[in-house]
C-alpha cells in the first residue's frame, strides 16, 4: 500500500495524542491550573493535528460532514464520531481541572473509555480489510495499537517507569506482528490462479498489462518501493520504538532531559514503524499484475 | 446508507466470454468515451500528451498466459476486469459518507458523487482493482453499468445495454439479469463452465466469467512428430563429414 505521509502522520500522531487523553482521563498526572493547560495543549494538539493531517489525502474534503453518517456499517465513519465524541468529552473536563482547579474523575474515565473505543476504530479500519493480508489480523492489530497508544501516554504523561515497561511490551508485540504478517502473507490462499480464477487450468501468468502508464489502482496499492530495505527498516524502528527508549525509562533517572529524549526516539521510531505498516503491506489485487 | 441490501429484485450484471474475447481493447475505449460524455464526473487524462501519462477507466483488458500443467500448449487468455457488482460488495459498507450503496432494485453498485469525500478506503477494500480515484475531480468513479444508458428510453431499444457490451466486435460481453433464470444470460451461463475470481474474498460477484474452452494439446500428439531423419545426405552430408574433420 501507498504510505502516503498524511496517513502515517495521522495514525502516529492521533495515536500519541488519544494515549495522552488516555491517562489525563484516569488522572495521570494529578496536575491543575497551567500545567494541566500544558498536558491538555500536547493531547489535543496531537489527536487533532493528526486528524487533520489525515483529510490531507481526501479528493474531495468539502464532502467531509457525511463521514459521520455511515456509524452502522463503517469504521472509517465510526472512527470520525469517536474522535470527535472524544475531544468533545475533555473539554468539559480540561475546563474543570485548568480554570477551576477541580477534577470530575467520572468525565474523566468516560474520557479514557472514549479515546480507547477512537483508537480501536482506528485500528479496524485496517484491521476489517480482508484485501490487506498483513492488516487483516484480529484481533492483533487492534491490541497493538491500542498498546501503542497506551505506552506512548504514559510516555507523554511523565511515568517513566511504566512508561518503559509499557514500551517494551509494544517492542515485542511488534515484532511478533511481523512475523504473524508474513507467515500469514507466505500461506495466503490467493495466487494469481485464484485471481483469474485460471488456476485449474494451468500455471497462469501476466503477459500484457492493461495499461502501459501508470494507474490509480497500480500507485496505491501496489506500491514496492522500501520493501528492499524492509528488514533494516525493521531492526531501526525496533531500536528507536522500544529498545533504546526502555533502556533510557528504566536504567536512567526519570529527569525532563531522558524523558524528552526517549519521546524524541519513540515517536521517530513509531512514525519509522507506520511508514512499514504501509510499505509492506501487500493488496491482494497485486495479484493481476506482473509485480504480486 | 451503505447497508447492503439482503436482496436485490434483479441482478444485472455482465457475462464476459474469455473464450471469445479478443482482447482489442474497445470496450475500453467505448467505456471511457460514454463515461467522458455522461454521467457524473468525466474520467480525466494527467498529461494525456507529456512524459508521465496517467488517466482514470472503468475497465482494463489484461491480458495472461496458461500453460497446462501436462506440458500442452500454453494459451492466452484476454481478461477484461471491471466492477462485478459483488452482492457482498466490501467497498459499499466501508464507506464513511453514504457515497456508495448498491440498489435494491436491479443490484448496480454506484457512487454518489456529490457525498464522496475522496478517501479511496472503497478502493482499498475491493479486491479486484475495479474502482479508481479520479486525480482531477477527487472522487471515486467505477463501473455504473451504464446506469444511464440501459434505461434510457431516448436512445434506439439495441442502444440501451453498457457501452462495453454495445461496441464489443467479437460478441464475447453480454448483459442482463443474472438472478433471473430464464434470462438470456442466465441461461449462457448456465450452458458453459465458469470462473470464479477469488472465491476466498468472499465477495459473491454478479458478473460472470465463462471459462476459455481448451485448446489442441500438443504434447498428446508428440509421438507422431518423431525426427524422420537422423542422418543428413547429399551435400549436407558432406559439409557435415568435411566440418566433423577440421
Amino acid at each position: 500500500m501507498h504510505p502516503a505521509p498524511s496517513v502515517i502522520i495521522f495514525t502516529t500522531l492521533s495515536g500519541l495524542g488519544f494515549g495522552l487523553f488516555m491517562w489525563l482521563g484516569l488522572g495521570t498526572p494529578d496536575v491543575t491550573g497551567m500545567p494541566a493547560f500544558a498536558w491538555f495543549f500536547v493531547a489535543y494538539a496531537l489527536s487533532t493535528g493528526g486528524l487533520i493531517a489525515s483529510t490531507f489525502h481526501l479528493g474531495n474534503p468539502k464532502n467531509a460532514i457525511y463521514a459521520f453518517s455511515q456509524w452502522r456499517t463503517s469504521w472509517l465513519s465510526r472512527e470520525g464520531i469517536m474522535a470527535v465524541v472524544t475531544l468533545f468529552t475533555f473539554a468539559p473536563f480540561a475546563i474543570g481541572k485548568i480554570f477551576l482547579g477541580v477534577t470530575w474523575p467520572l468525565l474523566g474515565n468516560l474520557g479514557t473509555l472514549f479515546a480507547v473505543i477512537t483508537v480501536f476504530t482506528t485500528s479496524m479500519m485496517y484491521a476489517q480489510l480482508k484485501t490487506v493480508p498483513r492488516w487483516n489480523m484480529f484481533p492483533l492489530i487492534p491490541v497493538l495499537f491500542e498498546l501503542y497508544a497506551i505506552a506512548g501516554g504514559a510516555l507523554l504523561a511523565g511515568e517513566a517507569r511504566i512508561a518503559g515497561w509499557l514500551i517494551l511490551a509494544v517492542t515485542v508485540l511488534q515484532i511478533i506482528t511481523w512475523m504473524a504478517g508474513d507467515k500469514k502473507y507466505a500461506t495466503l490462499a490467493t495466487n494469481k490462479g485464484t485471481a483469474t480464477g485460471l488456476g485449474r487450468f494451468g500455471k497462469v501468468r501476466m503477459l500484457e498489462s492493461g495499461h502501459t502508464a501508470r494507474s490509480y489502482v497500480m500507485d496505491e496499492m501496489v506500491h514496492l518501493i522500501g520493501r528492499k530495505h524492509a528488514h533494516k527498516l525493521r531492526a531501526i524502528a525496533t531500536i528507536l520504538i522500544g529498545v533504546l527508549p526502555a533502556l533510557m525509562l528504566l536504567l536512567l533517572p526519570a529527569t525532563k532531559p531522558v524523558i524528552l529524549l526517549a519521546v524524541a526516539s519513540h515517536v521517530i521510531g513509531v512514525t519509522a514503524g507506520r511508514w512499514l505498516f504501509f510499505a509492506e503491506a501487500e493488496h491482494v489485487v497485486g495479484m493481476y499484475s506482473a509485480r504480486g | 446508507m451503505t447497508a447492503l441490501p439482503k436482496t436485490t429484485r434483479k441482478k444485472l450484471g455482465l457475462v464476459i466470454d474469455l473464450d471469445t474475447c479478443v482482447g482489442c481493447h474497445g470496450c475500453v475505449t467505448a467505456c471511457k468515451g460514454w463515461n467522458t460524455q455522461n454521467y457524473g464526473a468525466p474520467l480525466s487524462d494527467i498529461d494525456p500528451y507529456g512524459a508521465d501519462p496517467s488517466g482514470t477507466f472503468l475497465n482494463r483488458v489484461f491480458s495472461y498466459e496458461v500453460a497446462p500443467d501436462d506440458g500442452g500448449a500454453a494459451q492466452t487468455i484476454h481478461f477484461p476486469r471491471s466492477c462485478l457488482h459483488c452482492e457482498d460488495a466490501p467497498c459499499v459498507t466501508v464507506c464513511p459518507t453514504g457515497a456508495s450503496y448498491k440498489r435494491a432494485e436491479d443490484g448496480i453498485v454506484l457512487v454518489n458523487e456529490d457525498r464522496c469525500i475522496g478517501c479511496g478506503l472503497c478502493a482499498w477494500a475491493c479486491p479486484y482493482g475495479a474502482r479508481e480515484l479520479d486525480q482531477l475531480a477527487g472522487v471515486m468513479k467505477k463501473c455504473t453499468l451504464c446506469v444511464d444508458r440501459i434505461y434510457n428510453e431516448n436512445l434506439p431499444e439495441e442502444d440501451r445495454v453498457p457501452a462495453c457490451v454495445r461496441t464489443c466486435p467479437a460478441g464475447a460481453r453480454h448483459f442482463g439479469d443474472l438472478g433471473d433464470p430464464e434470462s438470456e444470460v442466465s441461461k449462457l451461463v448456465a450452458s458453459r463452465e465458469t470462473v470464479d475470481l477469488m472465491p476466498e474474498q468472499g465477495t459473491r460477484p454478479v458478473n460472470t466469467y465463462l471459462a476459455p474452452r481448451p485448446k489442441d494439446r500438443m504434447g498428446r500428439d508428440a509421438a507422431e512428430l518423431k525426427p524422420v531423419a537422423t542422418e543428413a545426405k547429399g551435400f549436407l552430408g558432406w559439409l557435415d563429414k568435411a566440418l566433423e574433420k577440421i
